[in-house]
């Protein structure tokens, strides 16, 4: 019997998604040994053409990491989708629309003129890119940007989530385990829609910090406490930590090592809306009942776009894209 | 369930409401689409009916339900406030459970506010879209039945209060009345004469004040204050702070000698409207209610500079205590009467008018304490020199009511304490009195012919707003008078009357912490700044936090027999409480899932109920479901969204939303792929 068909593929992303896979060290022999690797152009040589001479749901497992940035990623999206059995969004940025999500907050021709004419661009002729130009050899193009960045899971159907800037490589092993231990018959897949590699409650839970009733007087930047209490919870001491948005399963690395929580687990389970809760719980907590105090302790988060949707502004519902991308 | 689409099946019933509804929306076209559009959602009936609420209405739905096996109930109707129980109740009788039937508001929200036909239909549909998809949503809940405590709460002893209280006492059960003032009484004991019977203020309400002092009932707890109210009808934990006296109640048998001794004299601004003084130590008046004295701390020699201490020599039975501290009183009650009153409002204000600046324009109150017997001229109407009576007096009516520029409500007694004012004039000195009146509002029992009296009685009445009180006087006549500027609009002519004496009718106003007062028992105000009642018409006693009532001025103007009447029906509220003993309440308790919770407790702090606990041994929050009331503010706060609330779920309010706006997401969908 051949073995299963995997595949790995990368849109709108850093890289650092591919990197964590492959720092689950000899694990990923076990890979090798128990999936026959179709697709993964970062670590081998395969063309598309080689996806599309496939069957339908040939492959039994895609990971993919990356928002939906372009009409080729939008193509490849689909592409996938077909092949595949089971596609898992792989990290914060298909999952939510991460960092490169946050281009969203500007509309795409802004976007452009940022980086084709301002001061530090030597663009004399005022150049744009075009989808079509003619050479010599014929024409040829590139994909366009879409007009938004859009999850995964705005473009097509996806059978698992798996959160995380990048997921955590204890996590992938275990999801991989999993995997294949449903190859060998030996458990069960999750609900579809479900996410798999990480907990279900928040950063709180596995955060080792005492915590209080927690009364806010005023927020500030990290670098603005000297010294941080090594034991007290975060955002107690005034900065804006977002554990408790946010969901669990990283082992709550950032604030053992005393770095507020920034988020890239996405919102827990059942939360539609990660940026609007976690406003939602630190308006909760602000000691004041004069507006004027609480704007001004509001305004001690000096960036709230990129405090309360850093990581899930293309998924959330201001930027819910999903109605239009339905078929 | 039913093989409905695999969904509940849902009646839709839209009333009329008359023609309320049905003026501005096409009744009968929501029923055809929610019959038709609806289908898929597991509609299985529309209907629409002149008045749903009526008992032909409710057994439409009796019967849909019986007959058709009806699993959800929506009533496109009025206000969820007015008839959801109305119709919960409906969906019982039959089976159903209460929580099964939703009130989608057409009416309120949608006919009352719009012209537009055409687009309040569509509207109208939307509302009844998101409430269909919402109530399949529901599911079914049990009421949780509470004790009553019977214990009740007064807030407030003036005439409203002190009405409350003792038909409670009297029926048998304990009041703890709280006033902040030294004495109860309210602005009534301030008063001379009583519209439109003129008996003395004095005379009807000493009587009341001393039996509710000495009601084995009543706990009195003057010179306090509610600092804290936890818990919701039935039981409530109430912080009073009792401020120190610096007289033993004791030891004190109220014979008034300190007062008498003390050498201290202060101009009294509450009680005497600062015409008149007190001492630092006083009571409100003789008939004050507790007899004991305060010591104005501020004013006191002995506080202030450390000598005197001639009340604790004089007193013979050493009750002066200047070492008492404020002490913090917890009482459990089962209902709370807020009967807070009114303040003045504040006639320098309205700089034309002069008062603060021409000493001889008088407030209404002034010249309630000028008149009283008791008060500091001893019921003599002099000049603001002490002697000299007026021979022409006017009398400037709504001053900060029924004005853009202060208050925009009529404040109710104006009219009929102008013509009051005029008789007492009229009676006492003889003078000439003008009445200077936009409208006359005479409504009540014996109050017209109240009016016509004193027109008899020779009264100049002059119907125009006053522009302008002033003493520079134009000719020798004015010389050294205050002139009155006014349009007199019967006439249309601009008229200058000179008077010696200016009385302006000033209006009420909600207490200057009444919105501070509002939040502590969790009660709203009207823009305007009064307490809002439940149901203005059907239930003005009522407030919206159940065990809260209100009485009084506190919640909008009013004379003395409304303030009385709203002080019985309160207490009539509450006593049917006390011998139902108990109550049920709604199930809408928030519910903590533990395996969820990270034990993160941002939320609490956050109950206004102390429903909230933290487990330390497990790192998980949880609601204690019999202080829960469903509030909602850790269902909103909690950031891993471990915290629900049956009856509003994310999974509810994300499905009307989406039934909200189907019409405009199907739209923006072919829109977009037409582009």
């Amino acid at each position: 019997m051949s073995k299963p068909k995997f595949a790995m593929y990368w849109s709108g992303s850093c890289g650092g998604c591919e990197i964590a896979v492959l720092n689950i060290h000899e694990k990923i022999l076990e890979v090798d040994a128990h999936f026959e690797i179709a697709f993964w152009p970062v670590a081998m040589d395969a063309k598309v053409k080689d996806v599309e001479a496939l069957a339908d749901g040939e492959i039994l497992l895609t990971l993919w990491n990356g928002s939906i940035r372009n009409v080729e990623n939008e193509h490849m999206a689909r592409l996938l989708r077909r092949k595949s059995k089971l596609l898992v969004s792989f990290g914060s940025c298909a999952t939510e629309g991460c960092v490169p999500g946050l281009a969203n907050l500007a509309p795409l021709h802004e976007i452009i003129d940022t980086a084709y004419t301002t001061l530090t661009t030597d663009n004399p002729n005022n150049i744009r890119p075009q989808p079509v130009t003619k050479v010599p050899e014929g024409e040829i193009s590139i994909p366009m940007l879409t007009e938004r960045v859009h999850t995964l899971a705005q473009v097509v159907e996806v059978d698992y989530f798996m959160p995380g800037c990048p997921p955590e490589s204890h996590q992938i092993a275990a999801v991989i385990d999993l995997v294949i231990q449903v190859v060998q018959g030996k458990a069960e897949l999750p609900r579809k829609g479900a996410v798999i590699g990480a907990g279900k409650s928040t950063v709180c839970e596995e955060c080792p910090r005492k915590r209080n009733v927690k009364s806010i007087k005023a927020f500030c930047r990290i670098q603005d406490v000297a010294p941080l209490d090594p034991e007290l919870c975060i955002l107690e001491q005034g900065i804006p930590c977002n554990g408790p948005a946010t969901r669990s399963g990283c082992d709550a690395r950032c604030p053992r090592v005393g770095a507020q929580c920034i988020g890239c687990y996405g919102p827990a389970e059942g939360v539609t809306d990660y940026g609007a809760r976690l406003l939602s719980a630190f308006a909760s907590v602000i000691d004041a009942d004069e507006p004027e105090e609480i704007e001004r302790i509001l305004d001690g988060i000096p960036d709230p776009a990129g405090q309360l949707y850093r990581f899930s502004l293309a998924g959330s519902l201001f930027q819910a894209g999903a109605a239009a991308f339905k078929n | 369930m039913s093989a409905n689409n695999g969904k509940p099946k849902v009646g839709v019933y839209i009333c009329h409401c008359g023609t309320n509804i049905s003026h501005t929306v096409d009744v009968e076209q929501v029923r055809d689409w929610a019959m038709e559009k609806l289908g898929a959602e597991g509609v299985v009936i529309a209907r629409d009916y002149k008045f749903m609420c009526s008992s032909q209405g409710q057994d439409l739905i009796e019967q849909d339900i019986k007959a058709l096996g009806l699993e959800r109930v929506v009533v496109a109707a009025c206000s969820q406030h007015l008839h959801e129980m109305t119709f919960r109740n409906a969906g019982k009788r039959a089976g159903l459970n209460p929580y099964l039937t939703k009130l989608a508001s057409i009416r309120e929200q949608v006919a009352w506010v719009h012209e537009d036909r055409a687009a309040a239909t569509e509207k109208a549909k939307a509302v009844v879209a998101g409430a269909v998809q919402r109530v399949v949503k529901n599911q079914p809940l049990e009421e949780i039945e509470v004790p009553i405590h019977p214990d009740t709460l007064v807030v407030g002893g003036g005439i409203a209060g002190i009405q409350a209280a003792l038909e409670i006492a009297n029926a048998g059960y304990k009041v703890y009345l709280v006033e902040r003032e030294p004495s109860i009484g309210g602005h009534m004991a301030q008063f001379d004469k009583t519209f439109p019977t003129l008996d003395c203020a004095a005379c009807i309400l000493t009587p009341r004040m001393f039996e509710t002092g000495m009601h084995p009932n009543i706990e009195l707890l003057t010179w306090s204050e509610v600092t804290q109210v936890a818990g919701y009808v039935g039981n409530f934990k109430v912080t009073v702070k009792k401020k120190p006296r610096h007289v033993n109640e004791v030891l004190c048998t109220g014979c008034g000698a300190c007062m008498e001794k003390c050498p201290k004299k202060v101009v009294d601004q509450v009680f005497e409207a600062g015409i008149g003084y007190r001492k630092a130590i006083y009571t409100n008046s003789a008939q004050a209610m507790p007899k004991f004295p305060v010591i104005d701390t501020a004013n006191c020699n002995f506080f202030q500079k450390g000598t005197c201490k001639v009340c604790e020599k004089t007193c013979p039975t050493k009750a002066i205590d200047y070492e008492q501290k404020e002490e913090m009183l917890t009482i459990a009650v089962g209902n709370i009467i807020l009967a807070t009153g009114y303040d003045l409002f504040d006639a320098r204000r309205v700089s034309n008018y002069g008062y603060g600046r021409l000493a001889n324009v008088f407030t209404s109150i002034e010249f309630e304490r000028m008149c009283n017997a008791a008060g500091p001229t001893s019921g003599k109407i002099v000049l603001r020199d002490g002697q000299t009576q007026p021979k022409t007096v006017g009398i400037v009516h709504c001053v900060g009511s029924r004005d853009r520029n202060y208050n925009n409500y009529c404040s109710n007694i104006c009219c009929m304490q102008s013509l009051k004012f005029a008789h007492l004039v009229k009676e006492r000195t003889g003078a000439a009195v003008y009445e200077f009146y936009i409208d006359m509002r005479t409504p009540m029992k014996s109050y017209d012919e109240f009016y016509q009296r004193v027109l008899e009685e020779g009264t100049l009445f002059v119907r125009g707003k006053v522009a302008q009180v002033t003493d520079a006087a134009r000719n020798a006549q004015e010389e050294g008078k205050l002139i009155i500027q006014v349009e007199d609009t019967l006439i249309g002519k601009q008229r200058r009357i000179p008077v010696d004496m200016v009385l302006l009718s000033i209006g009420m106003q909600p207490r200057h912490d009444a919105k501070e007062v509002g939040r502590l028992f969790g009660i709203g105000c009207s823009t305007d700044g009064w307490f809002t009642e439940k149901h203005a018409k059907l239930d003005p006693v009522a407030t919206m936090t159940e065990g809260v009532l209100v009485a009084g001025t506190a919640s909008g103007p009013k004379d003395i027999p409304a303030s009385v009447s709203q002080g019985s029906a309160a207490a009539a509220r509450v006593l049917n409480l006390i011998m139902r003993q108990k109550i049920a309440l709604e199930p809408i308790k928030a519910v903590v899932n533990p395996w969820q919770c990270s034990g993160c407790r941002i939320c609490n702090g956050l109950c206004p109920f102390n429903a909230i606990s933290f487990k330390a041994e497990h790192k998980v929050s949880e609601i204690n479901p019999a202080l829960c009331q469903g509030c909602g503010a850790c269902v909103a706060a909690c950031p891993a969204g471990a915290i629900r609330s049956p009856g509003f779920s994310n999974e509810q309010i994300f499905a009307q939303i989406d039934g909200l706006l189907r019409n405009f997401s199907t739209a923006a969908v072919q829109e977009e792929t037409e582009q």
